[in-house]
């Protein structure tokens, strides 16, 4: 592919049924009703010079340079501000007009610097297309008059600069910023001749203001004023590649624009169905760490920890691992081998892990990071709807009218998402806000919830179960849509349970902390506001009754008839790229792909005629079983691809003991990561630029990630895999992930009808996707539940049995932040560290002056299983008694104070609660200290010996 | 031998939030709960302790269990 740029109609697409027929320059067109006669224009191959306008931002009509003739209307109207009519007769080239656009450039062009072959937009810029376009040949005016060709260029942003010689003031930044990003950061100071775009408040620059580099206003900047400082270092791209974010769950489409086999800049691509468009700050310009120099791009071994890795080549090391995984099978059979794929690896990828584990080395002791996320999901919605999975797309929210976010913080974990919540918000639609911090949704420019349930850290249950007492004995029960729906005698023992008085909102206050009144209101809004639907997050799943609180979602959602169509439904987030499809990939101990359980002889039959080999019946280790089994002994050898759990699981302690038990860690990933401190075999990674495959995003959308260039270690993660399988003699011959989608799709029935060529063809598929399904699924249980009827499900409340008491009074939760990802792997490798350098740890004013703490003072955070220290920040966003931080950065290892409590049903961390006491500090802490000296001694490679 | 006091720990767990379905259904639920998630090993280790860390609900699963 080429290199062109993204064609841009210039106003928004209409969605209007009915048609519209005009002529334009001779040409009868058709379009929907509410086009603009620009883009009318524009989808028949015309091409009206315009500035101030772009496809992804309302009309403004502020440039005037789009103006073109109508017959019988007076005057030469604004193209993009004029709608399209029936019978309407529209010139586009006329004289009138050539004069007329000809002197607005002149204008444009006489306080605009006349360095075009020096811009680093040169050949990438609207100013000079519309010169070219309307035959700009002099400017009458000169360049000696007053202008702004001095003014100085903002280069505070790391990714971008903005300089303001080269702004024209079209607004479209602003406009982004407003509509798209919906952060209202930039604004245009002064008037008239003064006018100039400014970030934040008066002395404030881009870095300083709050803009959230998402670069929407540097996709939307006709001109070099606001440019990547990635284009002015290398130059335009040459071609461009669509492929798939490898951060959150949203799964934006990008084009990789590439100079050679250099990537210059992600652009998010238009016609992506989860993004449309637009993109954040850690997608659009945090992929950096794909050339940074810490990447190990050689396999590398050592026999025991506590020597240098020994540099090998590809085969040396593959064989060394298969004859030690062969040696501990020999020794301790095949259920003491296992494996972790990677959320962040493709489908196609973790699929041949978890064949790796049941095909080659024989046991179902296949986990993946989703057992720290989102595992209560798959409990919690298979045991009431059927599947593990959301019920809605993403555009869905654009039909809701109340939106209930509970244990998410979208606007900084699944930006992109936020920002489309937030425009639905702004045009009316009401919110309730669950969550113990006060987060952006609660109160942002023009976004304000009307409900914020400040609740106590662990009363999930608690709080769902006292607005379902308001639902049910304040007769707001979709009566009809439950009698027809979903299961009776379930309904009816639901109903009664949660009637009880002691589930009432007045009595559960003194356990939740949230006032009654409030509750009973936000319960009346969700069960009465219209179409009402559920968003949540890890602030749900992990805890001890994570997977409770998701049954007790799906109750609320089915109590009132809010699934299966558009604008309702229970949409969990999920928090890493491929976690939906890891997942789906049957990368669960107990089940395979598809969520079939492995005790089911007729699924495991179809398996083992396509795999000729026999598999275990038996359910096998989770991670966190793994451990323990590997400090009883009968748990020795692991295959972790692309996580690191030791800084992503609880209790650093206990996971650095479990690694340190077993005989054979084999560490598969970009970077000598934490849990790399324990391995014996490090097998380089590959980054999502380097490979083909899918992701699945969290609305079960299959999109196509595409290789843009060659892996720098030598192999795609799915050929390591594959070499490792045949080290061990499997025989395995896949030449393309196509091929690993085609046994995926022979063996699974959601992606039946799933195929490389046809997501080519179609850009992407909801799953699932068979012949009841034949072009996927946006909405799922339209017509019915995927189990036939809905499933109500008793969720009593019990309490986490982490408590607070005189040695630990505090509780701590943690979460991620806009910048940073996950264990901080990649984002820490990049320019975005800028923003988060460190993690610090939150604390109400209350809390602070008890302990003679101020806002960058180090703190000590300890709790029942270690201790930490970071620095403090004091701020009311987090409630007195209550805690918050991120675990984005090693040096802090926030997991060494997390515990190993986790879910019933699912062993799913209790991230979320954690009994703490803080207190002043001098620096670091002996652990960290120690901690660090271990990670450097373990990071060594040996030199290779002299000739 | 996985440590039997962190296994009747879950064991319980899993008991005490399915105890509000009633003593039958929770005893039922609990002893497939473990039969569906739990690994061979955790399975052997829950059938050969002397059930005594266990609660009420927990150790009649446990016994559903051992009776296959």
């Amino acid at each position: 592919m080429g290199y062109e740029p993204q064609a841009d109609f210039g106003t928004p697409a209409a969605s209007a049924e009915a048609e519209v027929t005009l002529t334009i320059d001779g040409r009868a067109v058709t379009v929907p009703t509410g086009t603009s006669v620009m883009r009318a224009s524009a989808e028949c191959g015309g091409a009206i010079p315009k500035l101030c306008a772009t496809d992804s931002l309302q009309a403004f009509g502020s440039c005037r340079l789009c103006l073109v003739e109508i017959d019988g209307m007076r005057g030469t109207p604004a193209s993009c501000t004029t709608p399209v009519a029936p019978g309407m007769v529209v010139h586009t080239q006329t004289p009138r007009l050539a004069k007329l656009r000809r002197s607005v450039m002149e204008l444009y062009i006489s306080d605009h610097p006349l360095d075009c072959l020096t811009c680093s937009a040169n050949g990438d810029c609207e100013l000079e297309d519309a010169a070219a376009a309307v035959g700009l040949r002099d400017v009458r005016y000169g360049q000696g008059g007053a202008n702004h060709l001095a003014a100085s260029a903002d280069a505070s942003n790391p990714y971008f600069a903005f300089d303001p010689a080269k702004c024209i003031v079209c607004s479209r930044c602003v406009r982004a910023c407003d509509e798209v990003q919906g952060t209202f950061a930039l604004s245009i100071d002064g008037r008239g001749f003064a006018s100039a775009v400014g970030a934040g408040q008066a002395g404030d620059d881009f870095l300083s203001s709050e803009c959230v580099s998402c670069g929407a206003c540097v996709a939307a900047c006709p001109t070099a004023a606001l440019n990547e400082k990635a284009v002015a270092e290398i130059g335009l791209p040459e071609r461009a590649v669509v492929t798939t974010c490898a951060y959150c769950g949203v799964g934006c489409t990008f084009r990789a624009e590439m100079k050679g086999e250099q990537l210059v800049r992600m652009v998010p691509w238009k016609d992506g169905k989860a993004n449309h468009g637009h993109s954040c700050v850690k997608g659009r310009f945090a992929w950096g760490y794909a050339n940074h120099k810490d990447r190990v791009l050689g396999p590398m071994i050592r026999e025991g920890v506590d020597q240098p890795w020994r540099e090998v080549g590809w085969d040396e090391a593959l064989q060394f691992t298969a004859d030690r995984l062969a040696a501990i099978k020999a020794r301790h059979g095949a259920r003491a081998l296992g494996g972790i794929t990677s959320s962040r690896c493709t489908n196609e990828e973790t699929f041949l892990v978890q064949k790796l584990v049941r095909a080659g080395f024989g046991s179902n002791n296949v986990d993946t990071c989703a057992r720290v996320c989102h595992s209560p999901t798959g409990y919690g919605l298979k045991t009431t709807f059927g599947t593990s999975a959301g019920t809605q797309d993403f555009d869905s929210v654009m039909d809701a009218d109340v939106i209930l976010v509970i244990g998410a913080n979208p606007t900084d974990a699944h930006p992109v998402f936020a920002s489309q919540m937030k425009r639905r918000l702004r045009q009316g639609a009401r919110l309730i806000v669950i969550d113990p911090r006060r987060t952006d949704l609660v109160r942002s420019p023009h976004v304000e919830a009307a409900h914020h349930l400040a609740l106590q850290p662990g009363t999930n249950v608690a709080v769902l179960t006292a607005m379902a007492h308001v639902i049910v004995t304040e007769g707001l029960v979709d009566e009809a849509f439950v009698r027809e729906r979903c299961e009776g005698d379930a309904y009816a023992e639901w109903a009664r349970f949660v009637a009880e008085p002691r589930h009432s909102p007045e009595v559960l206050e003194a356990v939740t902390r949230v006032p009654a009144a409030e509750l009973r209101a936000a319960a009346r809004l969700y069960a009465t506001g219209g179409n009402a639907a559920i968003y949540y997050g890890l602030g749900v799943t992990e805890h001890s009754q994570g997977s409770s609180t998701v049954m007790a979602i799906a109750n609320l959602a089915m109590a009132t008839g809010n699934i299966g169509r558009r604008g309702v439904g229970v949409n969990p987030l999920r928090g890493q790229n491929n976690v939906q499809g890891a997942c789906d990939m049957g990368s669960f101990p107990h089940e395979l792909s598809g969520y079939r359980h492995i005790s089911d002889a007729a699924v495991r039959a179809q398996f083992e005629a396509d795999w000729h080999v026999a598999l275990d019946p038996e359910p096998g280790l989770r991670i966190p079983n793994m451990l323990d089994a590997a400090l009883d002994g009968s748990f020795r050898a692991l295959y972790v691809q692309g996580e690191d759990i030791l800084q992503s699981d609880p209790n650093t302690h206990h996971v650095a003991a479990g690694l340190a038990a077993m005989e054979l860690v084999i560490v598969h990933d970009l970077f000598l990561n934490e849990t790399a401190n324990y391995a014996h075999v490090f097998l380089p990674g590959s980054t999502f630029l380097e490979k083909d495959g899918t992701f699945t995003n969290a609305e079960r959308r299959i999109q196509l990630v595409r290789k843009v260039m060659e892996p720098a270690a030598g192999l795609a993660d799915w050929e390591v895999t594959q070499a490792l399988a045949n080290a061990l003699g499997l025989g395995w011959s896949y030449t393309h992930p196509r091929e690993i989608m085609a046994e995926i799709a022979r063996l699974t029935p959601t992606f039946a009808g799933v195929s490389h060529e046809r997501l080519d063809r179609e850009g992407s598929l909801q799953w699932p996707v068979n012949e009841a399904h034949p072009d996927g699924s946006p909405i799922m249980h339209m017509e019915g539940f995927v189990r036939g009827k809905g499933h109500f499900v008793v969720t009593d409340y019990v309490p986490t049995d982490e408590k607070t008491g005189p040695r630990f009074p505090l509780l701590l939760t943690t979460g991620r932040i806009l910048s940073q990802y996950n264990v901080g792997a990649q984002t820490r490798r990049t320019d975005n560290v800028l923003w988060h350098e460190e993690d610090v740890l939150e604390i109400h004013p209350t809390d602070a002056e008890n302990r003679g703490l101020a806002s960058g003072d180090w703190v000590r955070l300890a709790s029942r299983t270690g201790e930490t220290t970071l620095r403090a920040l004091v701020t009311d966003r987090v409630a007195p008694g209550v805690v918050y931080t991120t675990f984005h950065h090693p040096e802090t290892q926030a997991n060494v104070v997390t515990t190993e409590f986790s879910d019933w049903a699912t062993n799913c961390p209790e991230y979320k609660v954690t009994a703490v006491q803080v207190m002043a500090s001098n620096g670091p802490s002996a652990w960290q200290e120690d901690y660090a000296a271990q990670a450097a001694r373990s990071r060594r490679i040996a030199a290779e010996p002299a000739e | 031998m996985m440590d039997p006091a962190r296994l009747a720990y879950m064991a319980n767990q899993i008991a005490r939030n399915f105890a509000a379905q009633g003593e039958a259904r929770a005893v039922g639920a609990t002893a497939q709960h473990i039969r569906d998630f739990w690994d061979p090993r955790m399975k052997a280790a829950i059938l050969a302790s002397d059930g005594s860390a266990l609660d009420r609900l927990a150790r009649a699963a446990v016994e559903q269990l051992r009776g296959g």
